[in-house]
């Protein structure tokens, strides 16, 4: 498995449940690694079954949503299926606001999302 | 900022790379937590003047270090006040498609002036389109708190 800087990357049940290194995704730099690491895991680990879990998450500017905008379309183009969950109540509010909670499928909880993933 | 101080204000001519964009909206987020800003609205206001720097850097000036964005803070515990002004060319901010249509929504750009306008409690373009004004009166305790 490749090894990355910006997230950890762990099985569970087939889908793989990518966590955040860190609680602000805001620094440039930062957001193009994030960007290049995510589409990774769809280009070279042919991973397509993603779960984006955003606990620990605090802030994100719209640079990285727009990676998440992204990885979205690489997943489809791959066939697979990506939810995003446990999003803080300030960064569920900006999907809401930019209606990219009908481009997303959003989840609560963790659990919640492993359990969509089998519907 | 000393405990005492109850307002903050910054008028700064910075270069047009990130790096410096950043190193101000961090100033102001210290000041804003010094000020007893919490929660939402400083989500809000993080949201907003990331928009409004990044935006003003790499589409106004297009990272032109020959040009410089000009960033006014002026904060209390009640109001944060913020405008930044580029040097580019400016745009049209009452013609930008709304990013939420359905054929726009997927699209990895343009949510900037929709964010600043729905965060912030009240904002402004100038005429040329390379400076925003923007005010955020912070929320009473009721409204400040996170909803689940």
């Amino acid at each position: 498995m490749a090894s990355y800087r910006r997230i950890t990357v762990l099985e569970e049940g087939g889908v793989s449940v990518v966590r955040f290194i860190d609680k602000k995704i805001v620094d440039s730099g930062t957001i193009e690694q994030l960007g290049e690491e995510l589409n990774a895991l769809v280009t070279n680990e042919k991973r397509n079954m993603l779960l984006l879990n955003f606990d620990g998450v605090e802030f994100m500017s719209s640079a990285a949503l727009n990676k998440l905008i992204s990885l979205n379309s690489k997943v489809k183009a791959a066939a697979g299926r990506l939810k995003l969950c446990c999003l803080r109540a300030e960064i569920h509010e900006v999907f809401k606001i930019t209606r990219l909670d009908r481009v997303f499928d959003l989840r609560k909880t963790q659990d919640d999302a492993l359990a969509a993933f089998k519907l | 900022m000393t405990s005492i101080e109850a307002s903050w204000s910054i008028d700064k001519k910075i270069p047009s790379e990130l790096d410096a964009g950043h190193a101000v909206i961090e100033e102001l987020m210290t000041a804003l937590e010094t000020l007893g800003w919490e929660g939402r609205d400083v989500f809000h206001i993080q949201m907003a003047i990331e928009e409004a720097v990044v935006n003003a850097i790499e589409h106004g000036n297009k990272r032109d270090d020959s040009k410089h964005v000009h960033v006014v803070f002026r904060v209390n515990r009640e109001r944060a006040e913020l405008a930044v002004t580029d040097q580019g060319q400016g745009f049209d901010h009452r013609n930008v498609a709304d990013p939420t249509e359905d054929d726009r929504v997927d699209q990895p750009r343009g949510r900037g002036v929709m964010l600043i306008r729905e965060l912030m409690t009240e904002s402004a373009y100038n005429d040329a389109g390379n400076g925003v004004w923007m005010l955020k009166i912070r929320s009473q305790p009721e409204e400040s708190g996170s909803e689940a």
